[in-house]
């Protein structure tokens, strides 16, 4: 069995239909993989390596008396974006995997639903990121990768400066946020097209506007997109949970973080603080 | 699409002499076998070479799937027993005619000779795009062929179409339906009894199947309860073709009537969906009325609510709100209205 199902259309062309749903196994065991992978090495090497030099460079004391007690992360509007587009992700991903791992329900009008959910989600973030809050902050910079190279040195035993701290979000932040950029317009905009494949009160149903392999192609990259979302939210759920980023998640409830956490892990000349509001 | 018709692919063959034998081959070979009763649905589909399964397991050496007996004051029809000894056996057709009248009228005289009531509830359905061999959603593809603009779509689904409009075509299912026959499933981890309706699936949670059967799984035995012996019955099938051809619609009804009025009924119709549709909010609409005309107009009316029609089956409202009208009203009483 293939990555990708293959069908005879119509006029005797060979197209693809959609993905191997193998790959759902394929995407959670290799989340799972990662999880545990991750989980062995924080506990063997970062741990050590943390008691033996410091990771990353100092604060300067004039920038760090100007930091307030709590500093101010997210925004109540970029925290309600988050927890929406969060409980329409998942339900995105129950609704659709559920059904193909031998849970079978009625699920493509919740499934369209939460996507449009999950669109208008996104469409207001793009408005509100690119418009009321620094859009650049989560796009990694040439700073983040002098420091990456860095950390990837000294992690394999090159003598190299120590990495700055950072600014609003970490490299991995940063990464992960490219990653789900990617993985979620891919399955917002095909998802939309194939609302034109089911019934719906919003589109009039035509399966004719595009042609089978464009069709096709569609849904092997909104199948190949979500189970890859299935092991980012994997990943993504596991950092929220780790003792040492709680901070971070807790910001995302409450919105902001504490001094101590800020001076630890940030650089206030990379990000101005401001006292939450 | 190369379609070589009438020879089958090969594969490997067994026939097992008891159920328990049959229910190892299915377990052993899962999703590869392809269970084989009366084989009127199987040969067409072995012979079109659509499907190609690596194992058939052929139940006509189980003795024991097949014969009616009385149990618990009803009945238990083994899943391999003929259409025609299901229409002549006695105790069904004094008590449960509405069963022997459904098995009647479906097809002919010979294919209910070699029919069985299992295989004739658990059929596939008769949509010829995916009979064609078109990768069709119910095929595993992406696409319903028969839900485009340009689709020839007179048969198909009026109700519950959920990207699939696909109908269900058989003629005992609504008759068990309102009959409230359980089916006995068996399989490597034991037996369990799925109530009619629930036996039957639409395309909104299986798009790929029309009954809760997986692989592994064998219909033993039809159960009927004796809650509606001797009830009055109603059965309407509507065919292009008289002489045999599969329902483009039909209607079963048990109805009780008690000092002029329905006490109690169950009605299903087939042919509106992909599956057999009990009509719940008929039947809690007309208890307490008048079996007449005006209440089965009224059916008629509820039954048909939320029906979409396609480009080519609109005709099957007005069908489907007679076929009601007529069940609960009577042919005598209701006329026909379009």
């Amino acid at each position: 069995m293939g990555v990708i199902e293959f069908a005879t259309s119509p006029w005797g062309q060979t197209v693809p239909v959609h993905i191997s749903f193998l790959l759902i196994w394929v995407s959670a065991i290799a989340g799972l993989a990662f999880l545990m992978g991750h989980a062995i090495w924080y506990q063997v090497a970062v741990k050590h390596a943390a008691h033996a030099e410091p990771a990353q460079g100092e604060v300067a004391a004039d920038a760090a008396v100007k930091v307030p007690d709590t500093v101010a992360r997210h925004s109540l509007a970029a925290r309600l974006f988050h927890w929406i587009m969060a409980a329409a992700m998942l339900a995105l991903l129950v609704t659709a995997f559920l059904p193909k791992v031998g849970y079978p329900f009625a699920w493509v009008t919740y499934h369209w639903i939460a996507g449009l959910v999950l669109t208008a989600s996104i469409i207001y973030h793009i408005i509100h990121a690119t418009f009321f809050l620094d859009p650049w902050s989560i796009w990694p910079d040439a700073i983040d990768r002098e420091d990456a190279l860095r950390r990837w040195k000294r992690a394999t035993g090159e003598s190299a400066p120590a990495p700055r701290k950072f600014a609003k979000y970490p490299l991995e932040n940063k990464m992960y946020h490219l990653v789900i950029v990617l993985a979620g317009l891919s399955v917002t905009l095909t998802g939309l097209f194939m609302m034109k494949r089911v019934r719906t009160p919003i589109f009039t149903r035509n399966p004719y506007v595009f042609g089978d392999m464009t069709w096709g192609l569609m849904y092997v990259l909104h199948g190949l997109a979500g189970v890859g979302l299935i092991a980012l939210i994997m990943v993504h759920i596991y950092f929220a949970l780790r003792p040492e980023k709680l901070a971070i998640t807790r910001s995302m409830v409450l919105g902001s973080i504490t001094r101590d956490h800020f001076l630890e892990h940030h650089d206030p000349e990379r990000w101005a603080p401001e006292p939450e509001r | 699409m190369a379609i070589i018709r009438d020879i089958m692919p090969a594969f490997e063959l067994f026939q097992p002499a008891t159920a328990q034998d049959a229910v190892g081959l299915l377990d052993q070979y899962g999703s590869d076998a392809w269970v084989l009763a009366g084989g009127l649905d199987s040969f067409d589909w072995l012979k079109d070479r659509i499907k190609k399964p690596k194992v058939v397991v052929d139940l006509s050496q189980c003795k024991e799937l097949s014969g009616i007996r009385e149990l618990n004051g009803g009945l238990a029809i083994g899943a391999m027993t003929t259409l025609t000894e299901v229409v002549r056996h006695p105790v069904v057709r004094e008590k449960y005619g509405l069963l022997a009248e459904g098995a009647e009228l479906a097809a002919s005289p010979q294919i209910r000779n070699q029919g069985t009531l299992g295989g004739n509830i658990s059929q596939d359905t008769r949509c010829w795009y995916y009979r064609s061999g078109w990768k069709c959603y119910r095929a595993g593809g992406n696409i319903c062929f028969a839900d485009t603009p340009t689709a020839i779509n007179r048969e198909h689904a009026i109700l519950q179409a959920d990207r699939c409009v696909a109908v269900n075509p058989s003629d005992s299912a609504p008759a068990l339906v309102a009959l409230e026959a359980q089916m006995v499933i068996r399989n490597k981890s034991g037996e369990r009894v799925v109530n009619a309706e629930d036996y039957f699936v639409g395309p909104a949670i299986d798009i790929m199947h029309m009954t809760v059967l997986k692989p592994g799984d064998l219909l033993t035995a039809i159960r009927i309860p004796a809650t509606w012996a001797g009830a009055k019955f109603y059965f309407e099938k509507i065919r292009d073709r008289n002489v045999w051809d599969f329902p483009i619609m039909n209607v079963a009804s048990a109805m009780v009537v008690t000092g002029g009025k329905i006490e109690r009924i169950r009605i299903a119709l087939n042919g509106a969906s992909a599956r057999p549709l009990r009509l719940k909010a008929v039947e809690d609409a007309v208890v307490g009325k008048a079996p007449d005309a005006a209440t089965g107009a009224m059916a008629g009316l509820i039954a048909v609510a939320g029906a979409e029609p396609l480009k080519h089956n609109g005709y099957k409202i007005p069908l489907m709100k007679n076929l009601v009208k007529r069940a609960i009203g009577g042919v005598q009483e209701a006329t026909w209205a379009s």
